[in-house]
């Protein structure tokens, strides 16, 4: 909405987009949100991201939209994976400075327990890393760091 | 796709129970089948879901989602159809494999079934498609736990199978 400069646009038909330039400017800016605006999925769910030093951690605010189970209520679990997802592209986008967006070959969640209708975080670690194919392991917590409610394992192809 | 309702009598509940869950409705899930062998979920293209700007490619979050909600409306169903009750199973875990991605502007389908139901765990397998289910854009293995029926609210017992169709606009009184 409140856009003064050019590249926050959000393209929407094919556009070619300047994926490396984004991630130099974001990481010049010091603002990596600058990057997830370009994402209309990131919007979507209402994730956001944070810089601590060398460390991303990634926030999903709650949100009712976001809503699975009515009962407790708790976050659909496909949203909680859509966002670690995500959270892990942007580490490899940050910390690898990439050409490409990232694409994801597989994704494999645990769920520990329930998400409660509140602030989500996640924080990635890049396990392994080749020359096409990267593994990344992701945590997602609520209230506690240590009391995960969700853990994940992806590989991303990054040429 | 227009399916005869009496050809797949657990199509109504099944939609139903995607109905009561917000993410999904904002989606816009339709469930085109249920049985209580197998559930097709339609999730229709929005530009709101690209996760790849530079193709308009929806993010593959969009397609765990689906995947997700597919396997648990097919748990749901099997045990309806089985034990005429019904169960909320949470996931436990699920692994999706993507095998290319889904093509822009066109909706994408998703067919789960459960195929063992034991007596504390469901597990379940799915295949997200666009033109042909031999053409997959994802698959996905997933497992969930089976809650004791008394866990089923009355309230979301009423809306999944009761008379009146509950209202479409926010969770009312499941609150």
């Amino acid at each position: 909405m409140s856009s003064n400069k050019t590249t926050d646009a959000i393209p929407t038909e094919s556009k070619i987009l300047d994926v490396q330039g984004i991630v130099k400017r974001a990481t010049e800016l010091n603002d990596f949100g600058h990057l997830l605006e370009h994402v209309p999925y990131a919007k979507f769910i209402g994730m956001k991201v944070e810089r601590f030093g060398d460390e991303l951690i990634f926030k999903l605010p709650a949100k009712d939209d976001n809503i699975g189970n009515p009962i407790l209520p708790a976050i659909h679990g496909g949203v909680i994976a859509g966002f670690m997802e995500m959270s892990a592209i942007v580490q490899l986008m940050v910390f690898m400075q990439t050409a490409k967006v990232p694409k994801v070959v597989d994704f494999s969640i645990d769920y520990l327990r329930a998400g409660l209708h509140k602030d989500s975080f996640a924080e990635c670690r890049i396990t392994r890393q080749g020359r096409r194919v990267a593994n990344v392991s992701i945590n997602c917590w609520q209230t506690n760091r240590k009391q995960l409610i969700a853990t994940a394992r992806a590989h991303f192809l990054i040429d | 796709m227009k399916v005869n309702p009496d050809f797949f009598p657990l199509t109504q509940m099944a939609q139903r129970f995607v109905d009561q869950l917000a993410q999904c409705r904002r989606l816009g899930l339709t469930v085109l089948e249920a049985s209580e062998h197998h559930v097709l979920i339609e999730l229709p293209y929005s530009t709101e879901l690209i996760g790849y700007p530079d193709t308009g490619v929806i993010h593959g979050g969009v397609i765990t989602t689906l995947m997700d909600t597919a396997c648990g409306s097919a748990v749901v169903s099997a045990i309806f159809q089985k034990y005429q009750s019904l169960e909320i199973s949470p996931t436990l875990d699920l692994r999706v494999d993507y095998m290319k991605p889904a093509q822009p502007h066109k909706s994408v389908y998703g067919f789960a079934e459960c195929y063992k139901l034991s007596s504390n765990i469901a597990f379940t397998r799915a295949i997200a498609y666009q033109d042909s289910i031999d053409d997959p854009i994802a698959h996905a293995v997933g497992s969930f736990m089976r809650i004791s029926p008394e866990m089923v609210g009355d309230a979301f017992r009423q809306a999944l199978i009761g008379e009146a169709v509950p209202p479409l606009g926010e969770t009312n009184e499941l609150k």
